[in-house]
């Protein structure tokens, strides 16, 4: 079957899929983007976690035919991800917690390439090799919560949609946030550094 | 041409303090691999990609022994899509079988299946999913042969033999065939000693089969080569290893068979042994294609050797004044159906099982089995595990016999720096035992209750059982625990454990840039960032480059027994001392004429430039290198060590020791038998540390796997068929973000003279303690006896063990 789709700001056209595959499978293979992890394929691990319009969710837990019409995220696009919804954000700040972006602003952005308003600024947002890295990205490695760095994707996915519906999470939110990330490397000590340094430094930013 | 030569390590510290080149020792530098992995640009082996590529898929057994009657794979190969189908018969030389130190495992079974998941055949196809389903389609006929599952069944008169012929190095000195190895260890008189006892405590422990549960999947790409050989690009732990197994089963001289480190996603031990390597290259051999392999969970749980499971049975006696008299231990673990590595856990579980105490009067005995079940090999902490979750249990009972402190009691015993080992060894570097131990326990304790932190109402989530919502505090009772171990640092019985390092120097754009290329494998631990942060150090230089791992540079030894920042970063450090002689010879020879200090000074490399000790700048380090070839390779080597007596278990069997504390707190909801670890707090001696940040992030890491096996990871294998229940993240638990508890950290920093910069390996020591500080800490909770681990709500609410 043919599948269209958009990916990180980008339409998408993938044919010939096998109706059993996954959007992970889509992704790592026949799209060219492997960022999102293959560690268990059963949900149960987190690695693979994109944000399927809007809502993070596990890819491999998602048929290739579901994901017709609609907006992925994948952590290859998270930095212009990031960068699109701090430009979204009125100047003037706002309310701890309340400085989310919508979905339906998710919706709206589209990143074609440096013709996009934000499009230029993580390569396009396809192979995350150039561009400024996103708060959460940066603060992974500033916080040493990378090790192996095989659940790291899915991690910074996670813990960037955390920090958008919630800009001052306690531990216990942020541990609730990520209980479905496993991490075998690090005893999650830094990866919790590194939300609570990203979170920090979002806030002097306001 | 890199020069290549030997040497033999240097023996003390280096001073270092002078250097104050930016990102070198001792200093938090960030992971130079750090940006490609948060934008998912770091290519691990399953991201291996080639434009003709087809995917490989292992048929493995469905029982656990058995005589293969025939295999019948007309079927698959009919598969559109299918490229090729590989049983035994096609295995294209003499040698069939691999293993690390015993050549007892076959790449394909022949004639017999020893154990549940062994693999059968190969395929080759266009899709995964073809591959997998053409595999299904491969009819293989069983006889099922009777089950060697623990040591009663091995150790039988009747017992079948896991391998009946036998002529490995240890068959001769083993009691039964069914005994990988045995190393008993004699020291003093027990008898003798028995009787200055004043108490004697026996107990039984049983430690359950843990899993490494790395998170990259065994994968990678073979690719076939127009000169008959392959080029493969895998995750491994030691490149070196693999080669030497690989090459003669496909019947390939060594130099056909060119191996790159592609991304490893974790590994702590699992990946020591061979995988899906000769697999993935007897596909790409056959079909003239790149081949793909990406194993998915289920099949991971098949495709690596897991933690020994142990039964340990230990009496200690003290006198009422709390001194040890004697200990006598028989460690049993259960090997699996093939060696791995074995005969080096034994090694290790008997010369360790003393823990870190005195006790001169001692009688060990350590075996490992051969069974039907899953193949045991190496995992984080090797032996010494399973040995610390007995002795630190055997340590609390020994105390509360005596009505003494736990803590007390064990730093009356610990053993010090001049202590001897009861292989007769004697510690010869730092052993802050006690001290250790005081500093976990002069740390505050965590607040009581709280869930009732946040306000009235009680946060669940801070509570057993969580946000299942299954105590709101009722029932729920602390404990505290404490446990301390000693690990061993290296390869251990007079291996000859040797890391390879190659330095180029160079100018390039005008600036000295260092070039690191060494065959270590990065499997997350931070060698990459400590190779350049030493080469930093050595040559003052701001940039240096770390070449992939390859085997075109000599072996670095393996990513194990802590060991890669001591040996491969040994090597490093000697390569660059090797490197800046001939800089400063080459700098005599061009500018000697125009300082006297060129002749007469001690001269260093600070901030790319020749300077005096006395810090007067001589020349830019980019002019005295311009034009010239510097390129060194060198081996380097820890002081020897010995194989223990096969008697006695006498010798200095280990390079260096290494030693860590754990205190738990937990609380448990005695209703439901649910366990929440609310604090594990370490102290650890780590020598020097290079990289402050990867050494925490080593020692979490570390407590949290020992957490782990505490209180949920088990692989089950069902006693009567030998077949693995859980092999998926659905049934093997690992410990998520809200299983781990608050784990605060204190790192000593006691150097050990022999080593380089005075370092002491540190990713294996923490995964000690921790496990038996949870049970310390639970029982403590509970007044339950709890011998086993780990611990499931039926032991704690009175309907198990």
């Amino acid at each position: 079957m043919r599948v269209n789709f958009t990916v990180n700001g980008r339409e998408q056209q993938a044919d010939d899929v096998w109706e059993g595959e996954s959007l992970l499978y889509v992704l790592r293979e026949r799209m060219g983007l492997p960022g999102s992890k293959n560690a268990c394929e059963q949900g149960e691990c987190g690695s693979c976690t994109v944000r399927l319009d809007g809502v993070p969710v596990c890819s491999c837990l998602v048929a290739a035919g579901q994901i017709e019409g609609r907006e992925v995220v994948t952590v290859e696009g998270l930095a212009d991800y990031a960068a699109h919804r701090a430009a979204a954000r009125p100047a003037d700040g706002c309310a701890p917690g309340a400085c989310g972006t919508s979905i339906d602003a998710a919706r709206r952005w589209s990143a074609h390439g440096s013709e996009g308003e934000f499009g230029s600024r993580a390569g396009g947002g396809q192979t995350g090799e150039a561009g400024e890295l996103s708060p959460i990205q940066q603060a992974f490695i500033d916080a040493g919560a990378v090790q192996c760095g095989f659940c790291t994707p899915g991690l910074l996915v996670a813990a960037d949609e955390l920090l958008e519906r919630n800009s001052e999470p306690s531990d216990a939110d942020i541990r609730e946030a990520l209980s479905g990330n496993l991490c075998r490397c690090t005893g999650y000590e830094k990866i919790l550094d590194a939300v609570r340094l990203a979170a920090a430094r979002q806030e002097e930013a306001v | 041409m890199a020069q290549k030569t030997r040497t033999t390590p240097a023996g003390t510290p280096t001073n270092v303090s002078q250097n104050h080149t930016r990102g070198g020792i001792g200093q938090s530098t960030l992971r130079p691999d750090g940006t490609l992995k948060v934008t998912g640009a770091f290519a691990y082996s399953s991201d291996m990609w080639h434009e003709d590529m087809v995917w490989g898929h292992t048929l493995r057994s469905t029982v656990a022994h058995a005589l293969i009657d025939g295999i019948d794979i007309s079927e698959a190969l009919a598969v559109p899509g299918v490229h090729a189908v590989l049983t035994y018969d096609d295995l294209p030389a003499t040698t069939k079988n691999y293993g690390l130190e015993i050549q007892d495992t076959p790449v394909l079974a022949h004639g017999r299946v020893r154990h549940h998941g062994e693999p059968v055949a190969l395929v080759a196809a266009d899709h995964p999913e073809t591959a997998r389903r053409a595999a299904a389609k491969i009819k293989v006929d069983y006889t099922e042969l009777p089950l060697v599952t623990d040591e009663a069944s091995a150790l039988a008169p009747d017992a079948p033999l896991i391998h009946e012929d036998r002529d490995d190095h240890h068959a001769a000195h083993v009691p039964h065939p069914n005994i990988v190895h045995r190393q008993p260890i004699v020291r003093g008189n027990v008898e003798q000693a028995r009787e200055r006892a004043d108490v004697i405590v026996t107990g039984e422990y049983t430690f359950g089969m843990q899993d490494q549960a790395f998170l990259g999947p065994e994968s990678g790409l073979a690719v076939p080569a127009d000169d008959g050989g392959v080029d493969l690009y895998v995750a491994t732990q030691w490149l070196h290893s693999d080669l030497r197994q690989i090459a003669p089963v496909l019947g390939l001289p060594p130099e056909k068979v060119r191996m790159t480190l592609s991304g490893v996603g974790g590994a702590f031990g699992g990946r020591e042994d061979i995988s899906m390597q000769i697999h993935a290259c007897l596909l790409a051999l056959r079909t003239g294609r790149p081949v793909k392999m990406v194993y998915n969970r289920f099949e991971s749980f098949f495709g690596h050797v897991h933690r020994h499971p142990a039964t340990l049975s230990y009496e200690h006696g003290a006198t009422k004044d709390g001194k040890l008299t004697h200990m006598k231990c028989r460690i049993v673990l259960d090997g699996g159906a093939y060696a791995s590595a074995s005969p080096a856990v034994v090694g290790n579980a008997s010369s360790l099982s003393v823990g870190p105490y005195v006790v001169d009067d001692v009688d060990i005995e350590a075996i490992a089995l051969y069974t039907n079940n899953p193949p045991c090999g190496a995992m984080r902490g090797f032996g010494a595990v399973q040995a610390c979750f007995a002795y630190e249990a055997q340590m609390d009972r020994v105390a509360a016999e005596l009505g003494m402190d736990p803590v007390e009691f064990r730093q009356l015993n610990a053993m010090e720096r001049g202590a001897v080992m009861p292989t007769g060894q004697i510690v010869d570097s730092p052993a802050p035992v006690a001290e250790l131990l005081r500093r976990v326990k002069a740390r505050p304790l965590p607040p009581e209750q709280q869930w009732l932190a946040a306000g009235e109402a009680a946060d669940v989530r801070a509570l057993p059982g969580g946000l299942s919502n299954t105590t709101h505090g009722e029932g729920v009772v602390r404990g505290v625990g404490y446990a301390v171990g000693i690990k061993n640092v290296g390869f251990s019985e007079g291996f000859d454990d040797y890391s390879t390092a190659r330095v180029r120097l160079e100018v390039i754009n005008g600036s000295p840039v260092a070039m690191v290329h060494t065959a270590m494998a990065e499997v997350g631990q931070g060698g990459v960032t400590v190779h350049a942060q030493i080469a930093r150090t050595e040559l003052g230089v701001a940039q240096v480059t770390i070449h992939p791992a390859d085997t075109r540079v000599g072996s670095a030894g393996s990513t194990s027994a802590s060991r890669q920042t001591y040996m491969t970063g040994g090597a490093v450090k000697n390569t660059c001392e090797a490197v800046r002689a001939r800089v400063l010879e080459i700098g005599r020879r061009k500018f000697g004429s125009y300082h006297p200090a060129w002749a007469t000074a001690e001269l260093l490399l600070e901030a790319g430039k020749v300077v005096t000790d006395g810090g007067e700048v001589l020349a830019d380090l980019a002019d005295v290198i311009e034009g010239e070839e510097i390129d060194v390779e060198l081996e380097f080597r820890h002081r020897p060590t010995q194989a223990f007596d096969l008697v006695t278990g006498q010798g200095n069997g280990h390079v260096q020791y290494t030693f860590a504390a754990h205190r738990a707190v937990v609380e448990v909801d005695t209703e439901l038998g649910l366990v929440k670890v609310v604090e594990l707090a370490t102290a650890q001696d780590v020598g020097k540390a290079l990289n402050m940040l990867s050494v925490v992030g080593q020692i979490q890491g570390g407590t949290t796997q020992g957490l782990g096996v505490a209180v949920m990871e088990e692989i089950i294998v069902d006693p009567k068929t030998a077949k693995v229940r859980n092999p998926s993240f659905t049934d093997y638990l690992i410990p998520t973000i809200l299983d781990t508890p608050a784990m605060p950290v204190d790192v000593l920093e006691l150097a050990d003279p022999h080593a380089p910069y005075g370092l002491r390996g540190v990713g294996e020591a923490p995964t000690l303690s921790s496990t038996p500080a949870v049970l310390a800490a639970i029982r403590d909770a509970t007044g339950l006896r709890l011998n086993r681990t780990p611990v499931r709500p039926e032991h704690l609410t009175g309907n198990g063990v």
